[in-house]
């Protein structure tokens, strides 16, 4: 299954040196590797491995999950927004799959 | 608030190498059983090995880190957690790494959070799978090598990760 439904949260507007908190969410079955099918089979990790946040190029986080994260990652963490720029988040899963948000930044 | 405390010391005293921790003896049978408390778990192998990479050589501090998750957890399959160390989180004060460690579940290592100086604060937050009642250790390195350790037990009803 691959990643949908990203949901992205955090303040609407913000001023250059606020810490601000996003959280980010994911849709994911986050298979461990560790179960069996019903004939006995493994079932392969198909887990997100990495998270990213960017602004415009700069890196802001970073999480590389492991099978011990939940299905349906959610991860909150801070960003102190330096001005005007574009937020990028993406997650990507064992699959290949990428998935990529971009959001512009209300910066009053 | 006790039993934690003795947790948390037989964790340690496995941690030193000791094969079965003695505080896991009781020595009134009828009181333990009043209680009814499981002995502290022997962390993994897997999880030493896993401890050992991040760690290194180095000696980590306990106390400037903060990692919380519940006292009891009824679902391993969705636990929360939170994490953060009080950091200025500038180009030459930040904490650049943080670990997130499971003590029993058949992979240690649950996640490697990242921190830039735009992260602005060293937190985080989500949620966990957990096996089983058990440690959970999170290990952090700042931008001048320091580590940083905190670990927190957590009692589970129903163990998460699928069969081992």
């Amino acid at each position: 299954m691959a990643a949908s439904k990203p949901r992205v949260r955090f303040p609407e507007q913000a001023q250059a040196g606020d810490v601000i908190e996003i959280k980010a969410l994911i849709t994911h079955v986050m298979e461990t590797g560790n179960r069996k099918d019903a004939d006995g089979k493994p079932i392969p990790r198909n887990i997100i491995h990495t998270f990213t946040a960017h602004y415009d190029e700069a890196l802001i986080f970073k999480a590389e999950f492991g099978s011990g994260i939940a299905a349906n990652p959610y991860v909150s963490f801070f960003f102190k927004v330096p001005g005007p720029g574009e937020l990028r988040v993406s997650w990507q899963d064992d699959e290949g799959g990428e998935t990529i948000e971009r959001y512009p930044l209300n910066v009053v | 608030m006790d039993r934690r405390r003795v947790l948390a010391g037989a964790g340690a005293l496995a941690l030193a190498g000791a094969a079965r921790p003695a505080v896991a003896e009781p020595d009134h049978p009828a009181a333990a059983a009043a209680t009814a408390d499981p002995a502290p778990l022997v962390p993994t192998a897997h999880y030493q090995d896993a401890l050992a990479k991040i760690v290194g050589n180095g000696s980590p501090i306990e106390g400037r880190m903060t990692l919380e998750l519940p006292e009891d957890a009824e679902n391993g399959n969705i636990v929360p957690y939170k994490i953060g160390v009080e950091s200025p989180m500038t180009d030459a004060d930040h904490v650049a790494r943080i670990h997130l460690l499971s003590t029993q579940n058949p992979q240690p290592l649950v996640a490697t959070f990242r921190f830039t100086p735009l992260s602005g604060k060293a937190a985080v937050s989500g949620r966990m799978r957990l096996a089983k009642t058990q440690d959970v250790v999170a290990v952090a390195l700042t931008s001048d090598n320091t580590l940083l350790i905190a670990r927190t037990t957590v009692n589970v009803g129903i163990g998460g990760c699928g069969a081992e």
